[in-house]
């Protein structure tokens, strides 16, 4: 059984300098309550992997805004005018990818594969500094695998084991992310007793969820 | 008087068929699904993670997680699919998209697309347009032929940063429905009212025209 904690207390763990991967799709299914705690710490020099940067005022927009990542590896900034500015300023370092790979290279990381070979990007910018594979005189990308120290992963229901449930566009990003970090935060909507969260409804098993955010009561 | 937008995407409408999964871009690919051709139906896939995307709710039903590429709410059809990013991106790149539908900044003798980057000027980032332009069994440029300056967007060769090094299938704009084949361009059709001479002009790449030219038909959805 894992017992809930205070967010604050889950995002004190997180030290400067870490590497977050942070679900979300424009801030759908994004671990609200773990970003605001975050940006209320503090922490700066964060590099942060995730599908895209939001935009102002909205989820992981709210950590741009704030100056405490130096790092994106994500697929679209473009919905984010302060992410471009700040990138354009050298303020802060963009690895654009392509959202497949990025995906992908996630993957790579949590299922325990050196890498992917993809069509995906050969020939264009997204190939810079990245090699080619040639397999019966074939042509493929080779994507690395992209490895987190932390996961903030939003769950529609969590039980007390940690298991996870994903509800509709909400799912995103968030199944593969819990797969490849070294420690799994999650925040859901609601936390249920064990068991009321049918097997077939888990997707993301609680044995690799470290820490269950508690859910605030009004 | 149809405006551009609306000619483009009643035409690229025609090109969908029965039980196929399609994915319209953001911006007017989207106005693509607003001219289905009664009767027809079709899957439509929304990269972060649906099958079966449907209209915008009424104000008042609006559910959080039912949103699209954009982040705005939308409803799903009976039957539709929840997917993971994963998922979603196998569908595309593994050849199970039947058709995708994107914008273009500039479209190649070669039929090359260039759509996610200006350098220094705008850097959006490419989401999922390389895997949509590499993956797709069939690929459709829906753009304006020309840009806001005049100049033409269908050049001798991209001068921005290429999507794709795989061609495009079709290029369809408010002056004229483009099949990109081996040899080059091919003018197939021209839009209602406008004359082959008009397209020329408006195009900076060679343009073969087909023997078999003739004006647009447009879905009436």
């Amino acid at each position: 059984m894992k017992i809930a904690k205070h967010v604050d207390e889950i995002i004190h763990c997180i030290l400067p300098g870490s590497t977050l991967m942070i679900g979300g799709f424009m801030g759908v299914g994004s671990p609200h309550r773990m970003i605001n705690a975050l940006v209320k710490s503090g922490q700066a020099n964060l590099t942060v992997i995730a599908n895209d940067t939001a935009m102002p005022g909205v989820g992981i927009g709210k950590l741009i805004s704030s100056g405490q990542v130096s790092r994106v590896i994500t697929s679209h900034i473009g919905l984010n005018p302060e992410t471009q500015k700040k990138m354009f300023a050298g303020e802060i370092q963009v690895e654009l990818v392509p959202q497949g790979s990025l995906a992908e290279r996630i993957r790579c990381a949590g299922y325990g594969l050196g890498g992917a070979l993809v069509k995906t990007g050969l020939g264009t910018l997204a190939a810079e500094n990245k090699s080619t594979v040639i397999i019966d005189n074939e042509t493929w990308l080779l994507e690395l695998p992209l490895f987190a120290d932390f996961a903030l992963i939003h769950a529609h229901q969590a039980d007390y084991f940690g298991n996870l449930s994903y509800q509709l566009t909400a799912t995103n990003f968030n199944p593969v992310m819990a797969m490849a970090a070294k420690k799994v935060f999650a925040e859901a909507n609601e936390i249920l007793p064990v068991g009321m969260i049918t097997p077939n409804d888990v997707t993301t098993p609680g044995v690799i969820v470290d820490e269950l955010i508690a859910v605030e009561r009004i | 008087m149809m405006n551009a937008q609306e000619i483009i995407a009643r035409r690229v409408a025609l090109e969908l068929r029965e039980g196929m999964l399609v994915n319209l871009g953001i911006g007017l690919p989207t106005m693509v699904a607003n001219h289905i051709p009664a009767g027809l139906n079709v899957f439509l896939q929304s990269e972060n993670g649906l099958i079966g995307l449907d209209a915008r709710p009424p104000e008042g039903m609006e559910d959080d997680d039912l949103t699209d590429a954009g982040g705005g709410f939308v409803t799903a059809i009976p039957g539709a699919t929840r997917i993971d990013s994963v998922m979603s991106f196998g569908l595309i790149r593994g050849g199970h998209l039947d058709i995708t539908v994107l914008g273009g900044l500039q479209v190649d003798a070669k039929g090359l697309l260039a759509n996610w980057m200006i350098p220094g000027v705008l850097a959006p980032g490419m989401g999922g347009a390389m895997d949509l332009v590499t993956g797709a069994k069939q690929v459709i440029v829906a753009m304006q032929h020309t840009a806001k300056d005049g100049a033409s967007k269908i050049v001798p060769e991209c001068t921005w940063p290429l999507t794709s090094i795989r061609p495009v299938s079709q290029i369809v704009t408010n002056l004229a429905f483009i099949e990109v084949t081996p040899g080059g361009l091919l003018l197939k059709e021209t839009a209602p009212g406008v004359s082959i001479e008009t397209v020329i002009k408006a195009t900076a790449a060679p343009l073969m025209i087909s023997p078999a030219i003739c004006e647009m038909v447009l879905s009436d959805s």
